[in-house]
């Protein structure tokens, strides 16, 4: 850790009020390192000054919104100050006829969906912990739910971005509409890059209606094969589902949960074909709950003890990733739960001794890997062994370097959280 | 370029992968937009990604710019040739390697057509979202250069939304795989950085597609208003509605009649022209319909039809694809604008558009993606006539500049090319040209790749941004600022 000069800290109040700097406690930690300074800038140029301030200081910086998912990715080699977003906190504009909204880093997903729902809009997206979870820190970490399968993910809903390099460039790209191919896509660059490339001060997002109507239902199956084959038939059907996840709980029987969105008589005739296309299954009325799985995956009996992937694999692996998490869970001991959506994407929870636990999550990553598939590991006990996050880095390494050499050369933002050192 | 790098591109691609006769290299000296030339020194036409490695290779060792191409069908010069540089097209490689209906994936080269990925994958029911106007001929290659767009991506999303990996040559000739045939592959997000950066970054050699299942019903509405004031408020009213229907195009009168004139799409003769498309299943959309039709009748709307079967569905659309050709029955010369707009800014932009082409005395042709505000006004001029050409684009000029400042954009699918780069700049600011060139120079140090396109003023690769400091090559006499 390098010592925040006093200086430094003179310097900050050229530019920082007294009560936007304070020094760092214990519960400031970032995965177990401590930083001394948080910074909380109430102007996207304050930012801007006080990111270049640091990094000419050659401190490094952790962005830092509702700090929900700050102990995803590696450890920081370097925490020297938080940048942190939280007075950046306005919905700057909803320009609700043309659906679209600009709103700072710093907003709470639960405030921002409030202001929009006033007009009857939403951004579509289900992120974890909506209350206290920012907009910068949700597009930093790309998180996603159910309504991806319908909606897409942030990639496909941020329409313009503002960042702070380090050298103190303020820039924009994009815009606020929806249809633009002006420059490059930043947007998208900036989207699940865990804040390594610049700190994220503001963004443009494309909105969708609310629904007027919604239906949930649920259907059992005897087997992992049967969900499978269940999952396939409704994606290949003329279905207008919204989301379409799975749950699977060790040798417990899976279920699946299925959301319909739409206007009544519409509703009514899908949940007629869904149950023609279930054939002698039993589907039954879920409550919204249901959609709540996946933060409930979070709700951890002993965080000592639990670990939580993000897995990837393609649709039509279904079958045969549930299997592997069998397999790799048995050999080892490991309690397992696991909710998989229709996209492909699941979550992971294992519980078990932290050996067992890394013995589980190496042998499924080689199993993924070799399969084009990945396992980011994004909970892990406060006492875990050496384990990367991120897993094996494609032949695009270098290039990602050179885009994080060309936007942040020093090694400012978030240094060595990311792929392979980045 | 001296003859012995001519042989040995020959010796990569054979002889009928390189043109260099001049007569031939004609072919290739602009794309869509025709007013811009320039005869490329030659052309090559690999048929695999080890090929295009190769050849990009040499161009790397020797400085050579090279341009790619697809089927040239693009309108902002974004495939225009770079003086004593080669273009690369990649009408050869067009082969669809990988057909996956249970993950709805396809994997196809750059020279596959838009179209040919529908046919391919339409016995199973499913279909390639992105359709651009000229889908039939244009490549995937050239619609991940460009991102492009076209009717439905009000619904369904732009090339980027369907486009999950790509294969690439970079500027140096190494390969690399961004994103993948899963979602969300650890690390940047390179895949969502190539596509739109209109062949600046690299050459895409494999393309993973996401495709989808057809619905169960689709539905066309007609909808005849008094004038495009008319039309804008039904628009207005079928969002606020919350409705996303998968299309919502408009057209005047101007253009409503080239169009008949060309394909006879039998268009009602009206001031604002409609164009409703709701899909899904068949319940919701009938459900929907209703509503649209009481909403367009509401806002003045007198005949409203519905296309009642597949054939006169694909005449409906076969006149709003043709607008841009059928000018040429009304006109013998236009300039084709893609400017974009917050949806609710329209009839202060089209009365706007209105004053100028009066003042200007020059006609103005609308043909609009109204849904998302994406207008393609058409200013028509007689090269003959001396001074309308130049008065045409400072036409053409102006509304550009009404789109920025009503909030929106200079291109909504065309891409910037060679044509909008001098406007870039009215756009964006400094600071956020000059990071979207720290990114270029990660992908291609020595600007090799499509090299005058896009950006206003070219930026050497090492320079600090902010205040002026003279790049290496350029203390050397060997590089200048424009």
């Amino acid at each position: 850790m390098t010592q925040v000069p006093a200086t430094l800290e003179n310097n900050f109040r050229a530019v920082l009020r007294a009560d936007q700097m304070r020094s760092a406690s214990p519960s400031d930690v970032v995965s177990g390192v401590q930083p001394q300074l948080i910074l909380e800038p109430a102007t996207e140029q304050h930012l801007a000054a006080a990111l270049r301030l640091s990094n000419e200081a050659r401190l490094a910086v952790i962005p830092r919104g509702g700090a929900t998912k700050l102990a995803w990715g590696n450890s920081p080699s370097r925490a020297d100050l938080i940048l942190s977003t939280t007075r950046l906190n306005r919905v700057l504009e909803h320009a609700w006829a043309d659906l679209t909204v600009t709103v700072e880093a710093g907003c709470t997903f639960q405030t921002l969906q409030e202001t929009l729902a006033q007009h009857g809009q939403r951004l579509a997206l289900d992120p974890l912990w909506p209350e206290k979870a920012t907009v910068g820190g949700i597009l930093s970490t790309n998180d996603s739910g159910a309504l991806r399968l319908r909606f897409g993910s942030l990639r496909d809903l941020i329409i313009g971005v503002t960042i702070a390099l380090p050298d103190g460039t303020l820039a924009s790209s994009g815009g606020k509409v929806v249809k633009n191919v002006a420059g490059y896509d930043l947007p998208k660059l900036v989207t699940g890059a865990f804040g390594t490339l610049g700190v994220i001060t503001r963004a443009v997002f494309r909105l969708h209606p609310l629904s007027h109507h919604a239906r949930s239902f649920t259907i059992p199956a005897s087997n992992p094969e049967e969900t499978h084959k269940l999952v396939l038939a409704i994606q290949d059907s003329k279905l207008a589902h919204t989301a379409l996840q799975s749950h699977f709980f060790g040798d417990a029987p899976p279920t699946s949960d299925i959301l319909f969105e739409g206007t009544q008589a519409g509703l009514d005739a899908q949940a007629a074909q869904l149950r023609a296309l279930c054939h002698s299954t039993q589907t039954s009325e879920a409550s919204v709950n249901a959609w709540n799985a996946r933060q409930e995956l979070w709700s951890l009996r002993d965080p000592a003890e639990t670990a939580i992937a993000k897995i990837s694999t393609l649709p039509a692996d279904l079958a045969r990733t549930i299997e592997l998490f069998h397999r790799a869970s048995d050999s080892y001991h490991v309690r397992w739960k696991s909710l998989n959506y229709a996209t492909g994407l699941g979550w992971l929870r294992l519980e078990g001794p932290v050996d067992n636990l890394r013995r589980v999550l190496t042998s499924l990553r080689a199993d993924l890997e070799q399969r084009a598939c990945s396992l980011v590991l994004l909970h892990r006990p406060a006492e875990f062994p050496a384990f990367d996050a991120w897993g094996i880095p494609g032949d695009s390494l270098p290039l990602m370097k050179a885009v994080k050499h060309q936007l942040d050369p020093a090694n400012t933002l978030n240094p060595a959280r990311f792929l392979a050192g980045i | 370029m001296d003859a012995r790098i001519l042989i040995e591109f020959h010796s990569i691609v054979g002889k009928p992968g390189l043109v260099s006769s001049p007569e031939e290299l004609h072919t290739y000296e602009s794309d869509g937009l025709t007013n811009f030339r320039v005869l490329p020194r030659a052309v090559l036409l690999p048929s695999s990604t080890e090929q295009v490695q190769s050849i990009v290779r040499i161009c790397h060792r020797e400085k050579i710019p090279f341009v790619g191409r697809g089927s040239g069908t693009g309108l902002s010069g974004g495939a225009l040739p770079v003086e004593n540089g080669i273009v690369l097209c990649l009408a050869r490689m067009n082969r669809i390697l990988e057909v996956d209906i249970p993950n709805a994936r396809v994997v196809v080269e750059p020279g596959v057509s838009n179209l040919d990925v529908t046919g391919r994958v339409q016995p199973q029911e499913y279909f390639y979202a992105p359709d651009p106007s000229s889908q039939s001929v244009c490549t995937i290659g050239g619609n991940v250069a460009e991102n492009a767009g076209g009717a439905h991506c009000l619904k369904y999303g732009f090339t980027t939304t369907h486009v999950l990996g790509l294969e690439v040559v970079l500027p140096d000739g190494s390969l690399v795989h961004l994103g993948g045939k899963t979602l969300d592959t650890p690390g940047y997000d390179l895949s969502g950085v190539f596509v739109g950066s209109e062949g600046t970054l690299g050459i895409a050699t494999k393309i993973i597609l996401r495709i989808v299942k057809r619905p169960e019903c689709v539905r066309t509405l007609l909808a005849a208003f008094p004038s495009t004031n008319e039309a804008g408020a039904a628009v207005s009213g079928i969002i606020a509605a919350g409705m996303l229907p998968a299309a919502i195009e408009m057209m005047d009168r101007l253009s409503i009649q080239a169009a008949e004139a060309a394909v006879h799409a039998n268009y009602p003769d009206c001031g604002g022209l409609l164009l409703v498309e709701l899909d899904g299943p068949l319940a919701e959309v009938e459900a929907l319909m209703t509503q649209v039709d009481e909403i367009c009748r509401s806002n003045g709307a007198g005949d409203i039809r519905v296309a009642q079967s597949d054939a006169e569905r694909a005449l409906v659309w076969k006149g709003r694809k043709s607008a841009f050709a059928a000018m040429g029955r009304i006109s013998p010369n236009y300039i084709i604008q893609d400017g974009v707009i917050p949806r609710t800014a329209l009839p202060r932009v089209l009365s706007e558009i209105d004053r100028l082409s009066q003042q200007a005395g020059l006609r103005v042709a609308n043909v609009f993606h109204a849904g998302d505000g994406n207008l393609h006004p058409l200013v028509l001029y007689d090269r003959r006539i001396p001074g309308q050409e130049e008065a045409a684009e400072a036409l053409s000029l102006q509304i550009l500049d009404l789109c920025i400042a009503a909030g929106g954009s200079i291109t909504g699918e065309h891409g910037v090319g060679e044509d909008k780069k001098k406007v870039m700049s009215k756009m964006f600011a400094e600071p956020d040209l000059a990071t979207m060139q720290r990114v270029r120079c990660a992908f291609d140090p020595l600007q090799l790749s499509n090299p005058t396109k896009v950006f206003p003023t070219p930026r050497l690769c090492g320079e600090r941004p902010g205040e002026y400091a003279p790049h290496p090559l350029e203390s050397a006499g060997l590089a200048e600022r424009f």
